[in-house]
């Protein structure tokens, strides 16, 4: 039960660094999203050709050398952006935080396809003779690497691993950095999640073999949840990363709170490799609301997971008219309309894109609704337009991924 | 390949390893580590490209070879010297 704990055990949000197609700042993301900006455009990778996605244009030389670009990979400069830009919103007196005490908990959906394809192609051209394989390779693709190069970059002695999770891992990373805060592992964590996903040609070609990979002739129109034509995914690179503190710690220094976590869920469908299990994803959402001492009717808006595929977006919309069909209150939006799926990213950027509404009281829409498929009108979906509401105290954001992980991730107005 | 050729060469790796530095003050007779970020997989760098480049083959004994300018050129002159 999270409900009632003492301060030292509530966690906030303090900070915010992130980069999306459609803006490098939390401000710019959000005006992109009310204003209905999408960040997906044209795009063409290697076998595949071209496709959609959304790509991010942040500064990599903000936080990091050339060198440094050479020699890591493109989610530890994410990573590192993210990181950099959060500790910088947190107001942090970072020249005097006890970095042994930072603890950097980043989700990843995955890591290494990337630097793997990179060096095949490479080796393609020397016959496949192995003793050209770079030695730099081994280092880009250890699973800790994204976290460990924001450890690398800024000096950071605490613990630093990647949480894998399909595309449930950016509100795992989130989660993962709040229970490392309330047992005393870190006094602060960055926690979220990146995606460097629209580099490995695998994952298009993948989602392409199995009917999942959106089309569109217009890029901005590709991503398209809840409508009747929508055709699939739209790959998307992004990150997200929160500074995460104890209630007392945030308080006693004055600190900006964005919000509080205020509930949370992580289960898993053991039913199916791909197909998702509605029944888990609202056990789930019920679990995370019970631990948070909320009912349905509490959330003011729910940031949903769907991906734009017709069973995803179908099987979610039938969890949560299970969770929240009686409930009066609930608008439900989602950003994957706007940038694509940022996989690892994903949850966090998503969560991030609806905070906002605490201070401005304006909830965000889905966009690209040119028909409203029935099996997706939700009471309280906000299509195409936001939508100002009285109030906004609690977001519920849905998160879910391959193999069947389930995360739920409560954030509440303080 | 002329000694003031691979110099050229070495240069052009070196350009690509540390893009963020100043080359034209290089001193040719200083170790290039401390005139240079260089650790020891920017070594290896140096080694894989000329692999890659010309495959040239340097054993592992031998990087101590490639300790300044003037040592890395002499060292390669005979082994790149058909080179073109």
């Amino acid at each position: 039960m999270i409900a009632g704990l003492p301060e030292r055990d509530r966690i906030v949000i303090t900070g915010v660094g992130l980069t999306a197609p459609n803006g490098d700042d939390l401000g710019a993301f959000r005006d992109s999203l009310l204003a209905g900006r999408s960040g997906v455009t044209p795009y063409e990778i290697r076998y595949v050709g071209q496709t959609v996605a959304g790509v991010c244009h942040f500064d990599e030389l903000r936080y990091q050398k050339k060198k440094d670009l050479r020699r890591g990979t493109r989610a530890g400069s994410v990573g590192i952006y993210c990181a950099s830009e959060a500790i910088r919103d947190a107001g942090l007196d970072w020249e005097n935080v006890d970095r042994s005490m930072v603890g950097i908990y980043i989700g990843v959906t995955e890591h290494g396809n990337v630097e793997t394809e990179n060096e095949i192609h490479e080796l393609k051209g020397f016959d496949y003779d192995t003793k050209f394989w770079s030695h730099h390779h081994n280092p880009r693709t250890v699973a800790n690497n994204p976290a460990g190069e924001i450890s690398l970059s800024l000096g950071i002695t605490g613990p630093h691993y990647t949480i894998g999770a399909a595309c449930a891992a950016g509100n795992a990373g989130i989660i993962q950095g709040a229970q490392m805060l309330r047992l005393g592992e870190c006094d602060v964590a960055l926690a979220g999640g990146v995606s460097e996903s629209i580099h490995t040609f695998g994952i298009f070609a993948s989602f392409k073999s199995q009917g999942a990979l959106a089309t569109h002739d217009d890029p901005h129109r590709a991503s398209r949840p809840f409508d009747v034509d929508r055709n699939g995914i739209v790959v998307a690179e992004g990150g997200c990363l929160y500074v995460l503190e104890r209630m007392d710690d945030a308080r006693r220094r004055g600190a900006k709170i964005y919000g509080e976590i205020a509930g949370y869920a992580i289960n898993s469908d053991a039913s199916d490799f791909v197909l998702p299990n509605p029944e888990r994803q609202a056990q789930c959402m019920q679990l995370a609301l019970k631990r948070a001492g909320l009912n349905a009717d509490d959330v003011d808006i729910v940031s949903t997971h769907a991906t734009g595929t017709a069973s995803g977006d179908t099987q979610e919309c039938l969890a949560l008219r299970s969770v929240f069909g009686e409930s009066r209150n609930t608008r439900f939006n989602n950003a994957k309309s706007f940038i694509g799926h940022a996989m690892g990213a994903a949850g966090a950027l998503e969560l991030a894109g609806n905070l906002p509404s605490f201070a401005d009281g304006v909830c965000h829409a889905t966009i690209n609704v040119d028909q409203l498929d029935p099996d997706c009108a939700l009471n309280g979906l906000v299509v195409n337009q936001p939508r100002e509401e009285k109030r906004v105290d609690v977001i519920l954001n849905n998160s879910f991924g391959m193999l069947g992980i389930n995360s739920v991730l409560i954030v509440k107005r303080v | 390949m002329t000694p003031g050729e691979i110099k050229a060469v070495i240069l052009d790796i070196l350009e690509g390893i540390a893009p963020d530095e100043d080359l034209s003050g290089l001193k040719d007779d200083v170790p290039l580590r401390e005139q240079l970020e260089l650790d020891s997989m920017d070594f290896l760098d140096i080694v894989m490209e000329l692999r890659k480049r010309y495959r040239v083959q340097i054993p592992e004994d031998d990087y101590v070879n490639l300790a300044t300018m003037n040592s890395t050129v002499e060292y390669l002159a005979p082994l790149m010297k058909d080179l073109s």
